[in-house]
């Protein structure tokens, strides 16, 4: 039996029914009332997620000195304080061992956010890198977040938080007070719509999900929602869309990477750059309502030259969506694919990134 | 007249000499939010329990198996683009289809009512 760990609001997630389930080493809620319609509240009202099972490590030290600059594919120098970034922790082939954003808190102080399943060893990683290995500290556990998502996010948060989070521009964030505790509110998230991050000590996260929910502009949302949201914005999901054995160019991701410092992987993108990737990641929309699923085959002129590795049936373009790596020569904008798996087959065609447009995110 | 249910979670319930097939409310519940089903062709044949249809949700695919054999005289076109209407009602306006030629003595290896819900008490 895996031993799953919890977050603090565990007895409000069974208290309001929650369909439970294990992600990444934690019981998470999957869904409350319906995975499409908490969907839906996220894209037209505002939506609370339990993020408490996501790493958190902090940085103290010497950024350059203390070999933090070389250990991300972006330089963590160049965020201004009071800003953050998105980018990667790479093995030394190229490949993505977490995607991660970095919080520059202060000149010598910054704090790390990671994939829960990761966590472990995104921790052991860093520290390796490091000249000296007790600058990180993990404070995962301390930390508590809850993210607040949707069009009408900044006016609960601005009623129930304060006016001053009324005016933080997209992937800004600032160090105030929630609930008489010190806490980091951020103008970030992974659903497409303006939206909050919010850290705070984990012993307060339940306080502070109860005072948002007392809000009717606000429903809680699951894992599963979540996962639609971001594949909507074509967002990849670590450990589907990237993993170790993915680098950030086939997975089309180098505007995260700045080949011009060092950083792990560096050598083997710039060789690759030059090579070409062998398989390059597509997104692209389906003839039908039909969901691709991860792992489907994915055809072109009758040959297999993918995988699906993130699909689903999204509700707001009411069809079938998804990304998978391919051949290069089946990747054009354009070209038509088939999706296949034992008896279902469901013809597709490659589409840009993002799938939905219409979301609120830069409001 | 009344509904019989396989373990796989579809009901069948004789009209006349026809039987309208569905899945239960139990599997509609399961499944979640349905958000397409892959109807039968008219005309097609199938025998007691072989695969007679599709069903996707946000969560999974899964095939719908014939309660009993027959052949399919008419389908709930309504679910192509309302397949929610399973969700809304699995055991009532989101029937998947009708068989036609369908021998009802198959119907001794189905549970009837009592016994599905005892059925899915153990679960």
């Amino acid at each position: 039996m895996e031993d799953l760990k919890a977050t603090p609001l565990q007895a409000h997630h069974e208290g309001l029914k929650a369909l439970m389930a294990p992600f990444g080493g934690w019981l998470m809620p999957i869904q409350y009332e319906g995975i499409i319609a908490e969907h839906r509240w996220c894209r037209e009202k505002a939506a609370l997620f339990d993020i408490c099972h996501m790493g958190e490590f902090r940085f103290r030290g010497d950024i350059q000195a203390g070999g933090l600059e070389d250990v991300f594919t972006f330089s963590v120098k160049g965020i201004p304080i009071g800003r953050s970034r998105y980018g990667f922790l790479l093995n030394p082939s190229g490949g993505v061992i977490d995607d991660l954003i970095v919080f520059r808190l202060a000149e010598d102080e910054v704090m790390i956010v990671v994939n829960a399943a990761t966590a472990p060893n995104d921790f052991k990683v860093i520290a390796s890198r490091l000249k000296e290995p007790a600058q990180l500290v993990d404070i995962s556990v301390q930390t508590g977040k809850l993210d607040l998502q949707g069009p009408l996010s900044r006016e609960v948060l601005v009623e129930h938080l304060g006016s001053e989070l009324g005016a933080l521009p997209f992937f800004k964030f600032t160090r105030t007070r929630v609930l008489g505790e010190d806490a980091i509110v951020s103008r970030t998230g992974y659903t497409g719509e303006l939206g909050y991050e919010i850290f705070l000590p984990s012993g307060k996260t339940a306080e502070l999900w109860e005072l948002l929910l007392k809000d009717p502009r606000v429903a809680p949302a699951g894992l599963g929602a979540r996962d639609l949201l971001r594949l909507e914005m074509g967002y990849s999901l670590y450990g589907n869309d990237i993993d170790e054995k993915i680098s950030p160019i086939a997975a089309g991701l180098t505007a995260f990477v700045n080949l011009d410092k060092d950083f792990v992987g560096k050598d083997a993108l710039l060789k690759e750059r030059e090579t070409g990737p062998e398989n390059v990641k597509v997104a692209f929309r389906v003839d039908s309502r039909r969901s691709p699923r991860h792992f489907y085959e994915i055809l072109h002129q009758g040959a297999q030259v993918g995988m699906v590795t993130s699909g689903a049936f999204s509700p707001m373009l009411s069809c079938g969506i998804g990304m998978g790596y391919v051949k290069p020569e089946a990747a054009a904008l354009g070209t038509r694919l088939t999706i296949k798996h034992e008896r279902v087959e469901m013809e597709a065609q490659v589409v840009e990134l993002p799938f939905y447009t219409g979301g609120s995110l830069r409001a | 007249m009344a509904k019989f249910f396989t373990k796989e979670h579809e009901w069948v319930e004789m009209d006349g000499a026809q039987a309208i097939v569905g899945i239960s409310e139990h599997a509609a519940h399961e499944l979640g939010d349905i958000t397409f089903v892959e109807l039968p062709k008219i005309g097609k044949s199938v025998k007691q329990f072989d695969t007679l249809a599709g069903i996707e949700s946000v969560k999974a695919a899964s095939d719908i198996y014939a309660p009993v054999s027959g052949k399919v005289a008419q389908v709930n076109d309504k679910l192509e683009d309302a397949p929610e209407l399973v969700n809304q009602g699995a055991e009532s306006e989101g029937w998947i289809c009708r068989l036609e030629g369908v021998d009802a003595s198959e119907l001794g290896a189905l549970l009837d009512a009592a016994a599905y819900a005892k059925y899915l008490e153990g679960l």
